[in-house]
């Protein structure tokens, strides 16, 4: 893995391959043992929300780990993607569109909407820093997950109807597709776990070529050092307008696909707490680290079904799990002692340039400042 | 610096999620989740169910359970021939968990489903049950999509227009000519949907809707601007459809401002009596529609609720009534259809429908002579109780 014919990876290639070959061994693993018959209902089950919540880690590690600002409400732009693709999908349920097309189109309009959203929301809140930056987000997540229960549409012959109140004035032949607080009802589920997985290697690529890119150069020396980036003639708010606007359209691919794998969705789904999860992932899985998002989406979204055993203890032992875990990750000692492990087992060429790989930057950064 | 900070606002939120957790936990009862084991020789038939046994909504997923345990205790004790093995999973009221639950269930083995507990909940699930050809009757998720278009899932609560629709109707012949203000959740599934049933039925019925006040989830803790504008507008009676804890609130501040209209609740009324740290004097003459009166004097109710107090210490509220309820038409419908526990759910499912819509009536506690159309939904009458005293007393 460490060599490409003749030319050395760099780190940043390492690291993409490491995340595609993680995604795609996963796929072809479960889809084997599912096609035997060796996968239980309940993980059956969870497949799309976890190709989901891997989305939804990795666009959120784009603007926490890459751009480096804490964002508290993106479950607001699942919501928007969602939301907006349960409607487009919804509106051509007649059109005789097969099902995959009609997820392509309801994924990429969800993805249209919340990087709408994401830039209309993004032009504020990034001239904020910090601690303000992560509070208004958390403001925002908020107002779209109102603005959601407003919201009512359906459609009828006449067309599509989208209005505040419930009063649409359908024809009786007409459907609500939205319907204010009680959310979108009916919903023919489309989403795939095939669908999933394209989507995890979509993301992937849009994310780690745009790290890898000039821009995505641009966004880390904006993380790094502001005044710096701004000395050599970089536009800081607009590189971490781009991420943001990327991680928001992102998201709201995941959203469309969460919201067409169940018939029905709430507006009050993608409150804070959601938001958090997904924050949670990141951390666990290592800010700026892709596979690690992977790793940590994937689960912390099967553990709390593994522990179904303990009843009603089982929230009380995934949150024991996850501070162990957290714990063991960042503890110093376990970790050198699992790098002297890994020299041993992959003995060291020469030293790989640490300092590139953006998480270990970040803690070196930390350690140099503070 | 702004690294320190940056990783101390982090440490801040992770604690606050842990909190968040911890308090998710508070809720449960703190039983295992499994019950009823019935350890006959042989076939058991699996019924499974999930509602919110931790979170806010925990009280009706723990009332469910209790209730729907008890049913399955007499039913194992008197029908050695007929032994139902009971399971409940949590689902925190939300969708997506409770499609994982079910899908726990299925690997258990369900043959029938008894569930889910609320409305959000059931409709994922109750899709899922469509595929699948599993029978799904649910105790207590209340909306008109729960069943729409899926001829598998039957309800034993009222639909919520349908209370809406009740709740005019009763009102147009009660309280003629007297002004009416509504107070109403407008972020919830439930309370909206009753809101919009009977707006629509007041304007067919010609009386005026005065005051029609909101409030959304999150700000449950005053209510004195709706109250005020109910008042100004001269509003007699204040339709609450809304859960009693906001309720509570509300009946307190409008005491505090000397404002008495009748209020007039829904099924969410239900448990206002229970609550801690409530003084029951503000819900005297409270009127409320409910299908269960803990303090009727019908003999089966009473045994119930006897029963219920002896093993968990508490007076039942409706949700226990409607998963008791909800357990013994299961097993009627499959007596009277001959259902045997070791048949595959596809034909248990089939045979169960058959009976649903084929005139099957059953006499429970929260309505006697209950019968199902074939939309799923369930057909009883109403009853208007008055709160006196601290107990229900029937209009």
């Amino acid at each position: 893995m460490k060599t490409f014919g003749k030319r050395k990876l760099s780190p940043y290639a390492k690291d993409s391959a490491i995340s595609y070959g993680l995604v795609t061994a996963a796929f072809v693993i479960v889809s084997i043992l599912n096609s035997m018959g060796l996968v239980s209902s309940s993980l059956q089950g969870q497949l799309v929300p976890i190709c989901c919540y891997i989305v939804m880690a990795v666009s959120l590690n784009l603007v926490v780990g890459i751009s480096g600002e804490l964002s508290l409400g993106h479950a607001g732009f699942m919501s928007v993607g969602a939301f907006t693709g349960i409607v487009i999908s919804g509106i051509l349920e007649t059109s005789g569109l097969p099902d995959v097309g009609r997820l392509i189109a309801a994924i990429l309009c969800g993805a249209i909407m919340a990087g709408v959203f994401g830039f209309l929301i993004g032009i504020p809140v990034l001239k904020l820093r910090g601690d303000y930056l992560a509070i208004v987000t958390l403001a925002f997540g908020e107002i779209i997950k109102n603005f959601m229960n407003i919201i009512y549409a359906g459609k009828d012959s006449t067309g599509f109807h989208l209005r505040t109140n419930p009063d649409l004035g359908l024809e009786p032949t007409g459907r609500m597709l939205l319907n204010g607080p009680m959310g979108a009802t009916q919903v023919q589920r489309i989403a795939s776990f095939t669908a999933g997985f394209i989507l995890v290697l979509v993301t992937l690529f849009i994310v780690q070529n745009l790290m890898n890119s000039k821009q995505g150069r641009a966004i880390m020396a904006c993380r790094d050092n502001r005044i710096a980036a701004e000395s050599i003639g970089l536009n800081v708010t607009k590189y971490k307008l781009m991420a943001f606007t990327v991680s928001a359209a992102l998201a709201g691919m995941g959203g469309a696909l969460f919201g067409l794998n169940y018939s029905t969705l709430l507006p009050i789904k993608f409150n804070f707490n959601t938001s958090v999860l997904i924050l949670v992932f990141v951390v666990l899985g290592g800010l700026g680290n892709i596979w690690g998002s992977i790793i940590a989406a994937t689960i912390l979204t099967i553990l709390p079904e593994a522990l179904r055993q303990f009843a009603d203890y089982r929230m009380l032992a995934y949150a024991i799990v996850l501070i162990l875990v957290m714990i063991a990750t960042y503890n110093p000692f376990l970790r050198s002692r699992v790098m002297m492990l890994r020299d041993k087992i992959i003995p060291k060429k020469d030293k790989p340039d640490e300092g590139r790989k953006p998480r270990t930057r970040r803690k070196k950064s930390g350690k140099e400042v503070g | 610096m702004k690294n320190k900070k940056f990783t101390k606002f982090f440490v801040v939120v992770l604690a606050f999620m842990m909190a968040f957790m911890m308090a998710g936990c508070g809720g449960g009862s703190g039983e295992s989740a499994d019950s009823g084991d019935a350890e006959a020789a042989g076939a058991v038939l699996k019924i499974g169910s999930s509602g919110p046994l931790t979170g806010g909504a925990s009280i009706y997923g723990v009332a469910v359970k209790q209730g729907a345990e008890i049913a399955v205790a007499e039913i194992n004790e008197a029908d050695p021939d007929f032994q139902i093995e009971f399971k409940m999973e949590d689902d925190e009221a939300d969708g997506e968990k409770a499609v994982n639950a079910y899908n726990k269930l299925k690997d258990w083995g369900v043959q029938v489903v008894m569930g889910t507990v609320t409305t959000g909940s059931c409709i994922a699930v109750s899709a899922q049950t469509y595929e699948d050809r599993i029978f799904e009757l649910t105790p207590s998720a209340s909306s008109a999509d729960v069943t729409a278009g899926k001829d598998n899932v039957f309800q034993v609560c009222f639909t919520d227009p349908n209370q809406g629709v009740k709740a005019a109707d009763y009102i147009t012949e009660n309280f003629a000519g007297q002004k009416i203000g509504v107070i109403y959740n407008n972020s919830d599934p439930y309370s909206t949907g009753i809101f919009n049933a009977f707006k629509a039925e007041a304007e067919s019925k010609g009386f005026d809707i005065v005051a029609a006040e909101t409030f959304p989830d999150d700000t449950n803790a005053d209510f004195s601007a709706q109250l005020t504008s109910c008042k100004s507008a001269g509003a007699e009676v204040v339709l609450l459809p809304i859960y009693y804890t906001p309720a509570s609130v509300i009946m307190k501040q409008a005491k505090d401002m000397n404002y008495a209209p009748v209020f007039f609740g829904v099924d969410g009324m239900d448990g206002i009596l229970d609550m801690e740290g409530f003084d029951t004097s503000l819900a005297e003459n409270v009127m409320l529609m409910t299908p269960f009166n803990p303090w009727s004097t019908d003999e089966n109710v009473s045994s119930f609720v006897q029963k219920y107090e002896d093993a968990y210490g508490e007076v039942p509220n409706q949700f226990a009534a409607d998963g008791y309820d909800a357990i013994y038409a299961i097993y009627e419908a499959c007596k009277a259809a001959g259902v045997s526990a070791d048949q595959a759910n596809e034909e248990i499912c089939d045979a169960l429908i058959g009976q649903f819509t084929g005139g099957f009536s059953y006499d429970g506690l929260t309505g006697s002579g209950m019968t199902w159309n074939d939309k799923g939904e369930v057909n009883k009458t109403p009853v208007v109780c008055v709160i006196q005293d601290g107990i229900y007393v029937d209009k």
